[in-house]
């Protein structure tokens, strides 16, 4: 490997010369980081929406879909192709720019957040140490494509799905964000790799299982996911702030909804389950990588099981859910987990 | 060093263009999401200053919070532009005021500043932050924490107000708390009676 990468060096130095060759390095190695980052992940949406499509068939006594490929395995591919080569329809009176622009501000912050997730000690794209900030930061963005994509629609179903929607992200980001710093606080460091080597003795859920309830809760209702679906309320508003988006564009949405979920999935098994670590440590023989999967995965089965589960929200209830029982009880965890650090020092 | 420089350049340059988007584009949905990107890639030139806190503060407040209510109000209020722009010539000696201020901050600043405002690395800058924060800079700090109180406070006060007579409440302990029994009575009637 390493006379591999002398070689490309090498002749990299021969063909552009010292000046150009480390600027055109860096950037072709952080390309292809990316790409090595980004290709999983989507691979993972697209079996994600095949998993969800057979869960929910089997809680509801039927067999999803079962055509394309063995077991309907392929049935990604043939959305994929299906979305690809539909006709892409934009409105009458719709603002062209902002109207394009929307699918994509909601796909690149999510795929975005990736890049500090540590899978493993060593397996991280940028080990930065404000991690969970960046985190809360770049997810924060996402709402843009929400609201953009309703106002540039020149539509009332898409306007008011928007504005329903970016009202829940912004209400259940603050009461997401309290559920965090009682986990920053336990471990004294903004960075994920930190807060997960701080849970070698204890998880963080033993002592915060109630922020770990909220935390997943608010994370369905920030992703917007049954039963806090509220934007996409098909018996009122058609289809929410999407409603005039078609073939890829729509697709794009999909994409950034989903990668959205499975990533508050593994920051929930970050910041609470302990990540890599094995629950006992005669278990440690298993590969670190394998436990986050684990406890990812069950996290994202309990996505489907709630929507299978549980009937849609009223929208006041869920203003209510979040504003006067999440947010109260979250700060008044905070101020108790800030008091109990104080006086029995870090756990 | 030359890869920092690139993209220092780029964000910029970004910066710049987005800053004078911000007040010539015609549409003002436009122009808010043009001041949007402003405060993206100033938070971009905050990472190249490896300020990443204020960065992700810059993000998180300006961009999550500040922007997104901007937008709101942008975008439900329908506003005649032609109307303000007529009227915009009386904010100008004003708008010229505090734009002076503002570049003479900058020149005083500039002109004290050493060159190198890079923190040392040897304290991580959440933490050099932080402890400036409560210790140095405590009473400007808590005075701060107590005006926005204070707007907060004025808010629900502002938006507060006595409910209809009559208008019908959520009372969700109440409504939890209904039995069946209650709720629900069973009726036998003879056809032709009717309710």
């Amino acid at each position: 490997m390493t006379e591999l990468n002398q070689l490309i060096q090498n002749q990299g130095l021969a063909l552009l010369g010292p000046q150009w060759w480390p600027l055109v390095w860096t950037l072709v190695w952080t390309l292809i980081k990316i790409v090595l980052l980004i290709t999983p992940v989507m691979i993972l949406v697209s079996y994600y929406t095949l998993a969800e499509r057979k869960v929910i068939g089997y809680m509801q006594v039927r067999h999803g879909p079962n055509r394309a490929g063995f077991w309907g395995i392929l049935q990604p591919f043939a959305d994929a192709i299906k979305l690809f080569t539909k006709e892409t329809l934009i409105p009458f009176g719709a603002k062209r720019s902002v109207f394009f622009l929307a699918p994509a501000l909601t796909l690149v912050p999510a795929l975005l957040m990736w890049a500090v997730i540590p899978f493993t000690p060593e397996l991280i794209l940028a080990d930065i140490n404000v991690g969970i900030l960046y985190v809360l930061a770049i997810s924060s963005i996402g709402v843009y494509g929400v609201l953009m994509s309703g106002w540039s629609s020149n539509s009332r179903f898409a306007f008011l799905g928007s504005m329903r929607s970016a009202g829940q992200m912004i209400s259940y980001e603050v009461s997401l964000g309290f559920t965090l710093i009682p986990v920053v606080l336990l471990s004294g460091s903004l960075s994920l790799k930190e807060i997960v080597t701080a849970q070698q003795e204890m998880w963080n859920i033993i002592p915060l299982l109630p922020m770990f309830v909220i935390y997943f809760i608010s994370g369905l209702a920030e992703t917007n996911r049954a039963p806090f679906d509220l934007p996409e309320a098909e018996a009122e508003l058609v289809a929410g702030y999407f409603t005039d988006y078609s073939a890829m564009s729509f697709g794009l949405f999909f994409l950034g909804e989903y990668a959205n979920m499975i990533l508050i999935c593994f920051l929930g098994s970050l910041m609470f389950l302990g990540g890599w670590l094995p629950p006992i440590g005669i278990l440690s023989f298993i590969p670190g990588i394998l436990w986050l999967a684990i406890k990812a995965g069950f996290l994202m089965f309990v996505f489907l099981w709630v929507r299978a589960t549980f009937p849609r929200y009223r929208y006041d209830q869920l203003m209510r859910l979040g504003w006067k029982v999440f947010l109260p009880i979250s700060l008044g965890w905070v101020f108790l987990t800030a008091v109990g650090v104080h006086l029995f020092g870090k756990a | 060093m030359m890869v920092v420089d690139v993209i220092f350049y780029a964000f910029a340059a970004v910066t710049a263009l987005a800053a004078f988007g911000v007040v010539s584009s015609r549409n003002q949905v436009h122009s808010v999401l043009f001041l949007i990107l402003t405060f993206f890639s100033t938070a971009a030139l905050f990472v190249l200053l490896q300020a990443e806190f204020l960065a992700a503060l810059l993000v998180m407040v300006y961009m999550g919070a500040v922007a997104v209510l901007f937008l709101f109000v942008v975008m439900m209020l329908d506003m005649e532009l032609s109307e303000l722009k007529e009227q915009a010539i009386n904010h100008l000696p004003l708008g010229l005021a505090v734009g002076a201020v503002i570049l003479l901050e900058l020149v005083v600043v500039l002109s004290h500043s050493h060159g190198h405002a890079v923190a040392a690395a040897t304290v991580p800058n959440t933490l050099a932050i932080g402890r400036a924060l409560f210790t140095q800079h405590l009473y400007p700090f808590e005075l701060a924490s107590l005006i926005l109180l204070v707007a907060l406070i004025g808010a629900v006060v502002l938006t507060l107000r006595e409910r209809k007579k009559g208008a019908q409440r959520q009372n969700v302990p109440q409504q939890i708390a209904r039995t069946r029994s209650e709720a629900v009575e069973l009726v036998q009637r003879k056809p032709g009676e009717g309710a």
